[in-house]
Protein backbone atom coordinates (compact mmCIF):
# COMPACT_ATOMS: atom_id res chain seq x y z
CA UNK A 1 0.00 0.00 0.00
CA UNK A 2 1.42 3.46 -0.99
CA UNK A 3 2.19 5.31 2.49
CA UNK A 4 -0.19 8.81 1.75
CA UNK A 5 2.05 10.36 4.57
CA UNK A 6 5.24 10.28 2.24
CA UNK A 7 3.39 10.16 -0.86
CA UNK A 8 5.49 10.53 -4.28
CA UNK A 9 9.20 9.89 -3.19
CA UNK A 10 10.92 12.16 -5.23
CA UNK A 11 14.15 9.66 -5.56
CA UNK A 12 15.00 5.90 -6.00
CA UNK A 13 17.93 5.58 -4.22
CA UNK A 14 20.35 3.05 -5.15
CA UNK A 15 20.71 -0.45 -3.00
CA UNK A 16 23.79 -2.89 -3.08
CA UNK A 17 22.59 -5.96 -4.99
CA UNK A 18 22.82 -8.33 -2.48
CA UNK A 19 20.40 -6.86 -0.49
CA UNK A 20 17.88 -8.14 -3.25
CA UNK A 21 15.34 -7.22 -5.53
CA UNK A 22 12.12 -6.69 -2.95
CA UNK A 23 14.25 -3.82 -0.77
CA UNK A 24 14.14 -0.49 -1.95
CA UNK A 25 15.33 3.04 -0.81
CA UNK A 26 13.59 6.00 -1.64
CA UNK A 27 13.93 9.91 -0.38
CA UNK A 28 10.08 11.32 0.28
CA UNK A 29 9.34 14.46 -0.96
CA UNK A 30 8.69 17.38 1.37
CA UNK A 31 6.80 17.43 4.71
CA UNK A 32 5.95 19.85 6.79
CA UNK A 33 7.61 19.37 10.51
CA UNK A 34 7.68 20.37 13.50
CA UNK A 35 8.80 20.23 17.10
CA UNK A 36 6.60 20.71 19.72
CA UNK A 37 7.35 20.87 23.13
CA UNK A 38 5.09 20.88 26.30
CA UNK A 39 3.08 19.62 28.82
CA UNK A 40 0.15 17.05 28.78
CA UNK A 41 -2.83 20.08 29.13
CA UNK A 42 -0.74 21.73 25.67
CA UNK A 43 -0.53 18.54 23.91
CA UNK A 44 -3.79 17.49 24.06
CA UNK A 45 -4.76 21.33 22.82
CA UNK A 46 -2.43 20.73 20.17
CA UNK A 47 -3.76 17.35 19.29
CA UNK A 48 -7.03 18.62 18.62
CA UNK A 49 -6.11 21.79 16.06
CA UNK A 50 -3.64 19.28 14.65
CA UNK A 51 -6.05 16.42 13.71
CA UNK A 52 -3.90 13.63 15.30
CA UNK A 53 -3.75 13.02 19.27
CA UNK A 54 -0.46 13.55 20.61
CA UNK A 55 0.57 10.41 22.14
CA UNK A 56 1.63 10.14 26.31
CA UNK A 57 2.83 6.46 25.70
CA UNK A 58 6.64 6.55 25.05
CA UNK A 59 8.09 5.40 21.43
CA UNK A 60 4.61 5.67 20.57
CA UNK A 61 2.74 7.33 17.28
CA UNK A 62 -0.17 8.43 16.19
CA UNK A 63 -1.38 9.27 12.40
CA UNK A 64 -4.18 9.56 10.22
CA UNK A 65 -3.94 9.19 6.31
CA UNK A 66 -1.81 12.65 5.59
CA UNK A 67 -0.29 13.96 9.57
CA UNK A 68 1.45 12.11 12.31
CA UNK A 69 2.25 12.72 15.40
CA UNK A 70 5.90 11.25 16.80
CA UNK A 71 6.82 10.67 20.98
CA UNK A 72 10.29 11.91 20.86
CA UNK A 73 10.03 12.29 25.00
CA UNK A 74 8.07 12.76 27.64
CA UNK A 75 7.41 16.56 26.67
CA UNK A 76 8.56 16.31 23.18
CA UNK A 77 6.46 15.49 19.89
CA UNK A 78 7.66 15.96 16.33
CA UNK A 79 4.71 16.39 13.77
CA UNK A 80 4.59 15.69 10.67
CA UNK A 81 2.07 16.77 7.77
CA UNK A 82 2.29 16.23 4.26
CA UNK A 83 0.83 19.40 2.19
CA UNK A 84 -1.33 18.91 -0.77
CA UNK A 85 0.62 19.66 -3.33
CA UNK A 86 4.17 19.18 -4.19
CA UNK A 87 7.03 21.75 -3.92
CA UNK A 88 8.33 24.20 -1.40
CA UNK A 89 5.38 26.49 -1.61
CA UNK A 90 3.00 24.21 -1.05
CA UNK A 91 5.17 22.89 2.16
CA UNK A 92 5.89 26.75 3.46
CA UNK A 93 2.31 27.45 3.28
CA UNK A 94 0.95 24.47 5.13
CA UNK A 95 3.34 25.06 7.89
CA UNK A 96 2.32 28.67 8.19
CA UNK A 97 -1.00 27.47 8.45
CA UNK A 98 -0.61 25.39 10.93
CA UNK A 99 1.63 27.12 13.02
CA UNK A 100 -1.18 30.05 13.18
CA UNK A 101 -3.70 27.25 14.32
CA UNK A 102 -1.63 25.61 17.10
CA UNK A 103 -0.43 29.06 18.22
CA UNK A 104 -4.69 30.42 18.38
CA UNK A 105 -5.57 26.88 20.26
CA UNK A 106 -2.73 26.97 22.66
CA UNK A 107 -2.83 30.64 23.56
CA UNK A 108 -1.34 31.56 26.59
CA UNK A 109 -0.28 27.74 27.46
CA UNK A 110 3.36 28.06 27.61
CA UNK A 111 4.99 25.22 24.75
CA UNK A 112 7.08 26.19 22.10
CA UNK A 113 6.60 25.11 18.87
CA UNK A 114 9.14 25.17 16.61
CA UNK A 115 8.91 24.75 12.27
CA UNK A 116 11.88 22.47 11.18
CA UNK A 117 10.80 21.71 7.74
CA UNK A 118 13.48 22.15 6.19
CA UNK A 119 16.05 20.87 8.56
CA UNK A 120 15.15 16.90 7.76
CA UNK A 121 14.55 14.51 4.77
CA UNK A 122 13.01 11.38 5.20
CA UNK A 123 14.17 8.14 4.01
CA UNK A 124 11.90 5.05 3.19
CA UNK A 125 13.70 1.75 4.02
CA UNK A 126 11.23 -0.95 2.71
CA UNK A 127 11.06 -4.42 2.14
CA UNK A 128 12.11 -8.01 3.62
CA UNK A 129 15.92 -6.93 3.48
CA UNK A 130 14.58 -3.44 5.55
CA UNK A 131 15.76 -4.29 9.05
CA UNK A 132 18.75 -6.31 8.35
CA UNK A 133 19.74 -3.39 6.43
CA UNK A 134 19.30 -1.24 9.18
CA UNK A 135 20.91 -3.30 11.75
CA UNK A 136 23.81 -2.95 10.27
CA UNK A 137 24.46 0.63 11.55
CA UNK A 138 21.61 0.55 14.40
CA UNK A 139 22.50 -0.79 17.30
CA UNK A 140 18.69 -2.39 18.05
CA UNK A 141 16.20 -5.33 18.25
CA UNK A 142 13.78 -4.76 15.47
CA UNK A 143 12.40 -7.41 15.90
CA UNK A 144 9.11 -6.66 15.51
CA UNK A 145 8.47 -8.35 19.09
CA UNK A 146 10.38 -5.82 20.46
CA UNK A 147 10.39 -2.83 17.69
CA UNK A 148 6.34 -3.19 16.82
CA UNK A 149 4.65 -1.52 13.90
CA UNK A 150 4.31 1.87 14.73
CA UNK A 151 7.00 2.20 17.18
CA UNK A 152 9.20 5.47 16.55
CA UNK A 153 12.67 6.18 18.13
CA UNK A 154 15.72 8.63 17.97
CA UNK A 155 18.83 6.50 17.93
CA UNK A 156 22.07 6.57 16.30
CA UNK A 157 22.53 5.52 12.69
CA UNK A 158 26.74 4.65 13.40
CA UNK A 159 27.40 8.18 13.95
CA UNK A 160 24.14 10.34 12.26
CA UNK A 161 21.02 10.66 14.61
CA UNK A 162 18.30 9.72 12.96
CA UNK A 163 14.28 9.44 14.53
CA UNK A 164 13.73 5.71 13.25
CA UNK A 165 9.80 4.88 12.58
CA UNK A 166 8.40 1.30 12.23
CA UNK A 167 5.69 2.17 9.64
CA UNK A 168 4.22 -1.11 8.53
CA UNK A 169 6.37 -4.53 9.40
CA UNK A 170 8.82 -4.44 6.53
CA UNK A 171 8.52 0.00 5.70
CA UNK A 172 10.66 2.37 7.97
CA UNK A 173 10.86 5.61 7.80
CA UNK A 174 14.19 7.30 8.54
CA UNK A 175 13.93 11.22 9.52
CA UNK A 176 17.55 12.58 9.44
CA UNK A 177 18.86 15.68 9.26
CA UNK A 178 19.56 16.81 5.55
CA UNK A 179 22.88 17.50 6.17
CA UNK A 180 23.65 13.92 7.35
CA UNK A 181 21.41 12.17 4.55
CA UNK A 182 24.16 11.61 2.27
CA UNK A 183 25.87 9.79 4.95
CA UNK A 184 23.50 7.34 5.73
CA UNK A 185 22.33 6.53 2.23
CA UNK A 186 25.43 6.26 1.41
CA UNK A 187 26.03 3.81 4.28
CA UNK A 188 22.95 1.64 3.82
CA UNK A 189 24.08 1.46 -0.13
CA UNK A 190 27.53 0.19 1.51
CA UNK A 191 25.90 -2.29 3.61
CA UNK B 1 28.23 -2.79 24.81
CA UNK B 2 26.50 -2.08 28.31
CA UNK B 3 22.68 -1.77 28.03
CA UNK B 4 21.53 1.33 29.94
CA UNK B 5 17.67 1.07 31.40
CA UNK B 6 16.13 4.49 30.56
CA UNK B 7 13.34 5.70 32.87
CA UNK B 8 11.77 7.61 30.44
CA UNK B 9 11.18 6.03 27.57
CA UNK B 10 11.19 2.70 29.47
CA UNK B 11 13.46 0.26 27.56
CA UNK B 12 16.85 -0.95 27.88
CA UNK B 13 19.12 1.00 25.00
CA UNK B 14 23.05 0.98 24.11
CA UNK B 15 25.07 2.88 25.90
CA UNK B 16 25.90 5.12 23.08
CA UNK B 17 22.77 6.56 22.84
CA UNK B 18 23.57 8.35 26.74
CA UNK B 19 25.84 10.60 28.07
CA UNK B 20 27.90 10.70 31.54
CA UNK B 21 26.50 13.83 33.23
CA UNK B 22 29.07 13.45 36.77
CA UNK B 23 27.79 12.56 40.70
CA UNK B 24 23.80 12.94 41.05
CA UNK B 25 22.43 14.95 44.14
CA UNK B 26 24.62 17.77 44.13
CA UNK B 27 22.66 20.66 45.21
CA UNK B 28 24.10 24.14 43.71
CA UNK B 29 24.22 26.88 46.76
CA UNK B 30 20.98 29.10 46.39
CA UNK B 31 23.56 32.07 47.47
CA UNK B 32 26.65 31.12 45.50
CA UNK B 33 27.73 34.84 46.50
CA UNK B 34 27.60 33.79 50.40
CA UNK B 35 30.14 30.95 50.00
CA UNK B 36 33.81 31.72 50.64
CA UNK B 37 36.14 29.97 48.26
CA UNK B 38 37.11 26.49 49.83
CA UNK B 39 32.94 26.22 49.99
CA UNK B 40 32.77 26.85 46.63
CA UNK B 41 35.71 25.15 45.63
CA UNK B 42 33.97 22.11 47.45
CA UNK B 43 30.53 22.24 45.40
CA UNK B 44 32.60 22.70 41.83
CA UNK B 45 35.44 20.04 42.21
CA UNK B 46 35.15 17.91 45.02
CA UNK B 47 32.92 14.33 44.37
CA UNK B 48 32.93 10.93 46.68
CA UNK B 49 34.39 8.99 43.89
CA UNK B 50 33.72 5.84 46.09
CA UNK B 51 35.21 2.56 44.86
CA UNK B 52 31.69 1.03 44.72
CA UNK B 53 28.17 2.27 44.34
CA UNK B 54 27.68 5.59 42.81
CA UNK B 55 24.72 8.04 42.20
CA UNK B 56 25.22 9.22 39.08
CA UNK B 57 23.36 11.78 36.95
CA UNK B 58 23.07 10.33 32.81
CA UNK B 59 21.46 11.51 29.84
CA UNK B 60 19.90 9.61 27.12
CA UNK B 61 20.87 12.39 24.88
CA UNK B 62 20.14 10.22 21.54
CA UNK B 63 17.39 9.14 22.76
CA UNK B 64 14.31 10.77 24.68
CA UNK B 65 16.70 13.53 25.83
CA UNK B 66 15.77 13.33 29.49
CA UNK B 67 18.64 13.11 32.28
CA UNK B 68 17.83 10.97 34.79
CA UNK B 69 19.98 9.43 37.64
CA UNK B 70 21.51 5.88 38.27
CA UNK B 71 23.09 3.65 40.60
CA UNK B 72 26.14 2.02 39.39
CA UNK B 73 28.86 0.09 40.86
CA UNK B 74 32.09 1.49 40.27
CA UNK B 75 34.15 -1.66 40.33
CA UNK B 76 31.91 -4.17 38.29
CA UNK B 77 30.08 -1.31 36.13
CA UNK B 78 26.71 -2.42 36.67
CA UNK B 79 23.72 -0.38 36.78
CA UNK B 80 21.97 -1.29 40.06
CA UNK B 81 18.83 0.90 39.93
CA UNK B 82 17.84 3.67 37.72
CA UNK B 83 15.58 6.46 38.13
CA UNK B 84 14.01 9.92 37.38
CA UNK B 85 15.04 13.37 38.22
CA UNK B 86 13.47 14.44 41.25
CA UNK B 87 12.93 10.66 42.79
CA UNK B 88 14.70 9.80 46.17
CA UNK B 89 18.16 7.65 45.92
CA UNK B 90 16.90 3.99 46.52
CA UNK B 91 18.60 1.97 48.95
CA UNK B 92 21.07 0.04 46.70
CA UNK B 93 20.45 -3.04 48.79
CA UNK B 94 17.01 -3.56 48.15
CA UNK B 95 17.48 -2.82 44.58
CA UNK B 96 19.74 -4.89 42.99
CA UNK B 97 19.97 -5.72 39.09
CA UNK B 98 16.53 -3.39 38.63
CA UNK B 99 17.85 -1.33 35.06
CA UNK B 100 20.85 -3.41 35.05
CA UNK B 101 22.15 -5.61 32.32
ZN1 LIG C 1 15.04 7.74 27.14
Amino acid sequence: MPDVLFHTPAETLALSPLVGAGTSLRRAALLVRFVFRGDAAAAAKVGAAFGVALPQSPLASERTGERAALWQGPDEWLLLARPAMDGPQAVDALARSLAGEIAAALGETPHSLVDVSERHVALLLEGPGAADLLNAHVFLDLDPAAFPVGMVTRTLFTKAEIVLWRTSEQNFAIECWSSFAPYVEGHLAEA
Amino acid sequence: MLLIHCPCCGVERPEIEFRYGGEAHIARPMQPADLDDHQWAEFLYMRTNPKGVMAERWRHVHGCGRFFNALRDTVSDRFIAVYKTGEPRPDSATASGEGAR
